[in-house]
């Protein structure tokens, strides 16, 4: 065999971690396509539809859309978080820990930095993969009209980068898993039910109305809907993005952070 | 290559590791040549893993200096690394992909053609006798097979160096031989291996060279003949008395060996010729129950020099 120095310069070193999750993914992917079929479907049946015809029988929504269309972009935005959540929580640690997997990439050229990027270049991957497949269930349900509604896979991603990063540096930092089922319980589950995603913030009391604007998955929400209902309102949706990049950037910065705190050691 | 024979591959002078008041490593020399089969010797917590961990350049040292390859690990690492292969304690397989994918992602890593990594991870299945697995899943293979794989895994790149951290720890006698043999192969094409083990016999048939840790220092170095020379005797007697009496036994033969040593369940004569001990024991009218004569062994020295106290 020859043993001499493979020296040749090709892919950048976090492409290769990012290659490998899709690598990972090519291998595991049927069960997840048909849950991010199934989910939407699901979800929207019940709830978009049959909740939905009532709630349009008592009640009128801003603009006369249907309460199906109003949930819709709520619910992707919803599925987001927990997908994204979901990545970066046990298989995170998993990879430190458990199948340490990252120690055996740190052990090749590549760094704690190119796994990160690699894991959350993959985070925003999947929140695109994810709304796609959404979009597509979404225009089975008559609820695309415009072009604009494309303009929400670039928005999953950046929101599922929102929602990985910091997501990821606590999973990097934290011992046991224990954590992460709480992140569940009073995170993302309140989260999910009281981002305007079933209802409009209006439906809150003043007070709860400003706190919202100070958490995260309202953004992503609001920013959706705007996009499928084609109503923007340019001050909401600028802080909106504001938002979503200032906690992509501070998630970053985290992560990396307690990368280095646990794999460079 | 650039770098000559002469040239040691790997350089550490006062090489020291600390994790924050802790001291790991503490100020240690050590040189590796080409083509040699080094080992680092040490009960648990001896320091041995920190010490692979920082020549692997995954860990950077806190003190004192490291040369890999000739070059710097704490600025050129992801070069360093590019030509190192590093078989970890525990495993680090992706357990829910199959073997071959296991081999086929690792070569990715290193930027290796997909064509080049096909052809490598064949001719490494048949290296590891992991030919017959290779589609399946890593999860339910043996840890003697798992071992093999992590083996075959690191040298999808073509290593100068193979780092092997405690490569034979929990395998069965069988599983130990065929990766001893694979080891002596990769040797054999000029592979140069650092090894650590705590296991006496797997340090005597690897390593060309060794050095003893113990409490972050090296406490000695050679190669496991001259080691046996300078710290113990050529022959060992293994006395057995009758129960509690080791100790008032063992003061009347002290003088009939270089140095003694008290067992609860037998005494030890160092000695060069182990059947003249014996016979003098006899000689002075002793009630022995049992006497074995053998010759000394890295494991004489290693306690000699490591003490027997448990460590953890």
């Amino acid at each position: 065999m020859d043993r001499s120095a493979e020296a040749h310069l090709g892919w950048p070193t976090w492409l290769r971690a990012l290659w490998a999750h899709s690598f990972f993914y090519s291998r595991v992917w049927k069960g997840s396509v048909t849950t991010s079929f199934l989910f939407p479907a699901l979800y929207l049946t019940a709830m978009g539809v049959g909740l939905g015809s009532l709630v349009d029988q008592h009640a009128h929504l801003v603009g006369g859309v249907r309460y199906l269309e109003f949930l819709a972009p709520g619910l992707l935005a919803g599925t987001i978080l927990q997908v994204s959540v979901g990545e970066s929580t046990y298989p995170v640690l998993g990879r430190i820990k458990w199948v340490r997997t990252y120690w055996a990439m740190l052990a090749t050229p590549l760094s704690a930095t190119d796994i990160l990027i690699g894991h959350l270049g993959w985070a925003v991957i999947r929140g695109a993969m994810v709304s796609s497949m959404f979009l597509v269930v979404m225009a089975l349900f008559g609820c695309v009209h415009s072009a604009l509604c494309l303009l929400v896979v670039p928005l999953a991603g950046l929101g599922a980068l929102a929602a990985a990063g910091p997501t990821t540096a606590f999973a990097a930092t934290t011992k046991s898993e224990n954590g992460f089922a709480l992140l569940y319980r009073f995170g993302v589950i309140p989260l999910f039910l009281f981002s305007a995603t079933f209802f409009p913030l209006e439906q809150l009391p003043a007070v709860l109305r400003v706190l919202a604007q100070f958490t995260p998955l309202v953004h992503l929400v609001l920013l959706m809907r705007s996009c499928t209902l084609g109503e923007f309102s340019p001050v909401q949706n600028v802080f909106d993005l504001l938002y979503l990049l200032a906690l992509s950037v501070l998630g970053w910065h985290l992560a990396k952070r307690a990368f280095y705190r646990r794999l460079v050691v | 290559m650039s770098t000559s024979q002469e040239e040691p591959l790997i350089v550490a002078k006062g090489l020291e590791k600390r994790f924050g008041a802790f001291t790991a490593v503490n100020g240690i020399d050590f040189s590796i040549a080409r083509g040699e089969s080094f080992g680092f010797l040490g009960p648990n917590g001896a320091g041995k893993t920190s010490t692979m961990r920082m020549v692997a350049c995954m860990s950077p040292f806190t003190g004192g200096s490291l040369k890999v390859l000739g070059l710097d690990p704490l600025t050129e690492g992801p070069t360093i690394r590019a030509r190192l292969g590093l078989v970890p304690q525990e495993d680090t397989l992706d357990e829910e992909l199959s073997v071959l994918d296991n081999l086929l992602i690792y070569g990715r890593y290193f930027d290796l053609p997909k064509k080049e990594i096909r052809a490598r991870a064949e001719r490494l299945l048949d290296f590891a006798q992991l030919t017959e697995r290779r589609d399946d899943k890593v999860e339910p293979l043996s840890g003697g097979m798992k071992r093999r794989l992590t083996i075959a895994r690191s040298l999808i790149s073509n290593p100068e160096v193979l780092i092997l951290d405690e490569p034979t720890t929990g395998l069965d006698p069988q599983a130990r031989h065929l990766l001893w043999d694979r080891l002596y192969r990769l040797k054999s094409e000029g592979v140069t291996l650092i090894i650590t083990t705590h296991y006496m016999d797997e340090a005597e048939q690897l390593c060309d060279r060794l050095v003893v840790m113990d409490g972050g220092r090296i406490v000695a170095e050679g190669s496991p003949r001259r080691l046996i020379e300078e710290h113990s005797t050529r022959e060992v007697v293994e006395l057995r008395f009758a129960i509690d009496t080791q100790q008032e036994h063992a003061t009347r033969v002290a003088d009939l060996a270089t140095r003694t040593e008290v067992l609860p369940d037998r005494v030890l004569l160092y000695v060069d010729d182990g059947d003249a001990a014996v016979a003098a024991v006899h000689s002075r009218g002793l009630q022995l129950e049992s006497a074995l004569v053998r010759r000394s062994s890295l494991e004489d020295v290693f306690l000699h020099l490591t003490g027997r106290t448990l460590v953890d």
